[in-house]
């Protein structure tokens, strides 16, 4: 191993339970050698961005299902950015209607993945971009 | 009605008893002939029983162990109830849907809460930031509960809320708004989902440790027996537990598990098992597999039947029937090829009419995307009513008991089931199962090996891993307006400013006195819903006195 392992967030924000979809996705991470952070259930975006800092992670993802997309991920690359962590890439999936997606690109999140991602090429996707 | 316990009733007797009561009963009026014209019997059996197999594991529908079903007539008495899970935005905007869909011939309401209610927040909390009114309705406060049911006479239909941590609450403003509307509590029919177990298993939307959890569960089931006869207090649900990834047997299983540690609760209070074990409620997935999930329902009915007698000592028949609801699997669902989706509802769906359901649920195509419109909550409702009027599967009960393979599967989601409650007995019970994280790992375990059999291809879906490559029509998606948020925080800071302060401080001071000490909190939260005071008020009280749950999930690799 002479490459640093990359180092990742995986974050399940505001009120929503449904962590299903993050524990899938942290799960597979962590099996393709990825180092996971999982913040587990009811996350604020402070909470996030702190363990984000403290962690020194290349990227966040987050996972949402309850249609709170648009403000909290905003809100999250907002405080990454006030914390000096404009490089730390941001991204997530969820139940998120693909006509607000590029909305969230244009607010700085990097990838949103739909329903039905093979994990195989969310792995591939953070190995690229965050390695 | 027998006297002698069922197993000593022979099959001549058993028949004979299924013939009178089904005589007896109501019937809708319909003609449960084939299109051809061929009569069909309302159920078929054996023409005797030399071993007793047949008596010992099945009997006829309405009859101990209930494997055929809860109702000697089943849909020929009465079709399930057709139950569409709707809410969005406030009050408002889904008192106009719930109109919209009285008057399309759904037979019940069912209401789906924002985050914040679900977890007790008010929309102006700083946590409700971004989810008011996103994924359900927001009803932070009697005055929401009025606006909801507005024009909806509360004492004629039956109203489903699925609410958990906080539901003595949700409970305490319906019956507050019917209080407002004239109604008498006798009259009010409905559930209240109430399941905090399988929070802790599955869903994670819970406010307070268990054992207080466990105690406002219990207060509903005794204030609900005394003075809302005709509610349900809790729907055990396996549905969550199923969409965080479970398996068929693991959902059946942890559900049962549940319900037996809600019937050892109420004993435990004092309550006689048989005057809340009737109003006891169950909610089931409909998943992929057609025959695993039909034989699930015929477990669950022969599992709680005999449990309920022979452990609980349970002797009304209807305190041994497990009577359920089902809702079609959200996560079968895929963003590919959407309309793809009607079918896989409509085949779920079948499954649960086949076993036996006594309401359904079925998903909407667009689910996997947003809420669903109002036409594809329409095609949803359709799909039902044609299974129910047009392919004759309404006419006979349990029609696919005696199956070789039906009745060997049954037995077999019997026998896992019996397995795990083995496991949870020898962890030490439910509360130290959960303690444990016990359902937690081995939900997560299921789920992680259903992505795998996916992403390698060994589990086959339509559209995402074979078959791919359709025309993707677009669909239109239901939207919610941002303004929602603000429109919220309004009407609770207009309510904060009309109600009576001082009425509604004192009554959330009762009701920190009474939570400190052991009496029914029912009462009080009545009061404080009387009161207006605000969901986020009621719950910060039980708060400081509870005190919060937290969960840590490892992920291993």
């Amino acid at each position: 191993m002479n490459a640093k392992r990359i180092r990742v967030l995986v974050g399940k924000p505001g009120l929503d339970g449904h962590d299903r979809g993050a524990k899938i996705v942290a799960r597979a991470l962590a099996e393709a050698g990825i180092e996971v952070i999982y913040t587990g259930l009811h996350q604020t975006p402070d909470q996030i961005v702190e363990a984000a800092l403290q962690e020194d992670v290349a990227g966040v993802g987050l996972s949402i299902l309850s249609g709170a997309h648009e403000t909290i991920f905003g809100r999250v690359r907002e405080l990454l950015d006030e914390q000096g962590l404009e490089d730390t890439v941001l991204f997530g999936g969820g139940i998120i209607p693909p006509e607000d997606v590029p909305a969230l690109e244009a607010a700085g999140v990097d990838r949103v993945f739909g329903p039905g991602t093979p994990t195989d090429e969310i792995v591939a996707y953070v190995r690229e971009r965050m390695g | 009605m027998t006297e002698k316990p069922s197993h000593q009733v022979s099959f001549e007797e058993a028949r004979d008893a299924w013939r009178a009561s089904f005589e007896a009963s109501r019937r809708i009026d319909a003609d449960f002939g084939t299109i051809s014209g061929l009569p069909l019997e309302p159920v078929y059996a054996p023409e005797a029983d030399p071993d007793g197999a047949y008596m010992a594991r099945l009997g006829f529908p309405g009859q101990f162990p209930y494997t055929r079903g809860i109702h000697a007539s089943m849909y020929r008495g009465r079709l399930w109830t057709m139950r569409q899970f709707a809410g969005f935005g406030t009050a408002v905007e889904t008192n106009e849907r719930y109109k919209f869909l009285l008057a399309n011939g759904q037979t019940g309401l069912s209401v789906a809460f924002d985050f914040p209610t679900l977890m007790g927040y008010d929309g102006d909390h700083a946590r409700s930031l971004g989810e008011v009114g996103r994924c359900g309705v927001a009803v932070h406060s009697l005055a929401d509960m009025e606006t909801l049911f507005d024009g909806i006479p509360v004492g004629e239909v039956s109203t489903s809320m699925t609410i958990n941590g906080p539901a003595a609450v949700l409970f305490a403003f319906y019956v507050a708004a019917a209080d407002n509307q004239g109604v008498s509590r006798e009259k009010l029919r409905g559930t209240i989902q109430n399941d905090i177990l399988k929070e802790y298993h599955a869903q994670n939307s819970w406010i307070f440790p268990p054992e207080p959890s466990m105690r406002l569960v219990i207060d509903t089931f005794e204030f609900a027996s005394q003075e809302v006869p005709q509610w349900y207090p809790i729907s055990i649900s396996g549905y969550h537990i199923r969409e965080a990834g479970s398996t068929a047997a693991q959902e059946l299983a942890f559900t049962l598990a549940d319900g037996f540690a809600y019937v050892q609760a109420g004993i435990e209070r004092g309550l006689d098992v048989d005057s809340f074990a009737p109003r006891l409620s169950f909610f089931f997935n409909a998943h992929l597999d057609f025959f695993e999930e039909l034989a699930k329902y015929r477990a669950a009915r022969r599992i709680w039947a005999r449990r309920m007698r022979d452990h609980f000592g349970a002797k009304n028949p209807k305190s041994q029937m497990c009577r359920f609801h089902v809702q079609t699997a959200g996560c079968s669902l895929t963003a590919q090829e959407p309309y793809n989706n009607v079918v896989r509802t409509a085949l779920e769906g079948l499954a649960a009419v086949l076993g036996g359901t006594q309401s359904l649920h079925t998903n909407s195509l667009d689910e996997s995307y947003a809420l669903p419109t109002e036409d594809a909550v329409r095609i949803a409702l359709r799909t039902q009513q044609i299974m129910a009027c047009e392919h004759g599967v309404a006419g006979v009960a349990d029609p696919l008991g005696g199956s070789y393979f039906v009745e060997a599967l049954t037995d077999r989601m019997e026998e896992e089931a019996e397995r795990y409650f083995q496991r949870i007995e020898d962890l030490g019970g439910m509360f130290k199962a959960i303690e444990d994280g016990f359902f937690r790992r081995e939900i997560a375990a299921a789920a992680a090996k259903f992505q795998r059999d996916v992403d390698s291809g060994k589990r086959k879906v339509v559209g995402v891993n074979c078959y791919q490559g359709g025309a993707e029509t677009p669909i239109e998606l239901l939207r919610v307006d941002p303004a929602v948020e603000k429109a919220q925080c309004k009407r609770l800071s207009e309510l904060r400013r009309k109600r009576n302060n001082a009425g509604t401080t004192a009554a959330l001071d009762d009701l920190r006195a009474a939570a400190e000490g052991e009496e029914n909190l029912m009462p009080r939260l009545l009061d404080c819903a009387h009161a207006y005071a605000t969901l986020g008020e009621i719950c910060d009280v039980l708060r400081e006195v509870f005190g919060v749950y937290t969960v840590r999930d490892r992920i291993s690799a």
